[in-house]
């Protein structure tokens, strides 16, 4: 007979980042990628729940992975894709986002998945758009579906993340991911621990309920049950941030010797794309310990969740 | 508020499952190539019964499935509140198998054309054949179930409540009025 429905309060319209969003409802997008995840592993990795429906991914800023993922994800549940590429758009001829938005609104669009190096510019589509906006990466604000699938890793290791302690290492200065797994792990009931040099490491974040920062990696990583690697992003550093790349890898890299540190059945993470041997180790990115091609094949799923949850059923 | 009337007590529940069974013996001439999959919910503790008794009847063990419908419903974009997706296990080859699909209900026809429609994308059965508990009419496609404990006709103001001891600790069938269960 039929299925039950959800009875909790109204859901969140985007995924722009975690403020909205309850423990609930984040909880019910891990459970569903379970499922999305069965969905992949079928001769038919296909299912027909957004037939019918037109999803744009609109990236104004380079991505390979992430947009490959969404629109893999948005395939596999049998929507549209219509692909915007800034670079070779009349946004490049100075067209504004607002203008941009207005003008793909006339294709019928359903939802938008949009990355953009400036922070808010998702909030700013969803204001425009009236349809729903996935946050693909904003500036160093916010990467939602980055940190759900990081979550669902950990997750999927440990059963729960309640309780578990994530240390996450690196540039978190210039780091969305960072940013949005220390708003999402904690309210998901696992602690965060932010490292790096002082120089990488802002202050504020220290204030986030569940979060503390330290300079001292092996402090960091004593105890966690993941520890996350942070891509150094040297295209948005203009200097004066680190010493040298050589003394930033004998410090901060994760490596076998600091997983020492760390529980025995510590897992290794990267939101990639890495930097091998600066801030992670050839052994630990694809030793035992590591989940990293893990982490691109739950995030296909947690992406086909989330448009469930944004495009399924009437508001 | 009361139920209108009962409709299956649990004898009758048992005694309508073991003429299934039966049925399904004879019509596959035994069971040597069948699979059970229920549907959520209720059709799952049906097709572990159903699969029971055959196993009882023609001592071979019968490979049984769960099936989850919600990402193949028609109505994904009009229902109020998003619906839960439950798990589907089917841990056996289906292609090889004749499939009896089992649910507690049959109305619309809409459920059984999304489970049909599942199934299929989980490999190509031999043969799909449909067991229901109750079938109270009232179809919007045109698809009738192979194997039915109760035929019963119904008014569509009026609610078929199946209960299990799996799911609602106790074997019966009722008729409601929609009012006395909104």
């Amino acid at each position: 007979m039929s299925a039950a429905t959800t009875t909790t309060s109204a859901r969140p319209r985007h995924l722009l980042d975690f403020t909205e969003w309850s423990p609930e409802r984040l909880n019910a997008i891990l459970d569903n990628a379970d499922t999305m995840l069965q969905v992949l592993d079928r001769p038919v990795k296909k299912v027909p729940a957004l037939q019918g429906m037109t999803v744009c991914t609109a990236f104004f800023e380079s991505s390979t992975r992430t947009r490959t993922s969404f629109e893999l994800a948005a395939r596999r549940m049998s929507a549209d894709v219509m692909t915007f590429a800034a670079g070779a758009s009349s946004a490049s001829k100075g067209e504004s986002l607002r203008d941009t938005v207005e003008v793909l609104t006339q294709y019928k669009v359903d939802a938008y998945i949009v990355r953009h190096h400036a922070a808010g510019a998702a909030h700013l589509v969803a204001r425009y758009s009236g349809k729903p906006v996935i946050n693909a990466g904003d500036g160093r604000r916010a990467h939602p579906t980055q940190a759900l699938l990081d979550a669902y890793t950990i997750r999927q290791e440990f059963g729960s993340l309640e309780g578990k302690t994530v240390a996450i290492l690196g540039d978190v200065r210039h780091s969305r991911v960072a940013r949005s797994n220390a708003e999402l792990l904690p309210k998901l009931g696992a602690k965060v621990v932010l490292c790096g040099p002082a120089t990488l490491l802002p202050a504020e974040l220290g204030t986030l309920p569940g979060v503390t920062l330290t300079s001292d990696p092996q402090a960091a990583v004593r105890g966690a049950h993941a520890v996350m690697a942070l891509r150094l992003q040297q295209e948005r550093m203009g200097g004066g941030f680190l010493g040298s790349l050589q003394e930033y890898a004998d410090t901060y890299q994760v490596n076998e010797g600091l997983m020492q540190e760390a529980e025995s059945g510590a897992i290794v993470l990267h939101p990639g794309p890495m930097n091998r041997d600066v801030e992670i180790s050839h052994e630990a990115a694809d030793g035992p310990r590591s989940r990293i091609l893990k982490q691109v094949e739950n995030g296909q799923a947690i992406r086909m969740s989330v448009l469930y949850h944004l495009l399924v059923g009437r508001e | 508020m009361a139920p209108k009337a009962t409709i299956l007590s649990a004898d009758e529940i048992r005694r309508g499952l073991t003429r299934i069974a039966h049925e399904i013996v004879e019509r596959n001439k035994g069971a040597h190539d069948l699979a059970i999959i229920g549907v959520h919910t209720r059709g799952i503790p049906i097709a572990a019964r159903l699969a029971a008794k055959l196993s009882e009847l023609e001592g071979v063990e019968i490979p049984t499935g769960m099936l989850d419908i919600t990402l193949y419903r028609d109505d994904l974009s009009e229902v109020a509140h998003q619906p839960i997706i439950r798990e589907t296990h089917v841990p056996f080859d289906i292609a090889r198998r004749r499939v009896i699909l089992v649910d507690d209900v049959l109305y619309t026809g809409r459920t059984v054309r999304a489970a049909l429609d599942a199934l299929i994308d989980l490999g190509r059965p031999l043969g799909i054949q449909l067991a229901v508990l109750i079938d109270r009419g009232h179809r919007e496609l045109p698809i009738r179930a192979d194997y039915v404990g109760k035929n019963l006709p119904t008014a569509k103001s009026e609610v078929v409540k199946v209960k299990l001891q799996e799911t609602d600790g106790v074997d019966i069938v009722e008729l409601w009025d929609l009012e006395d269960v909104k």
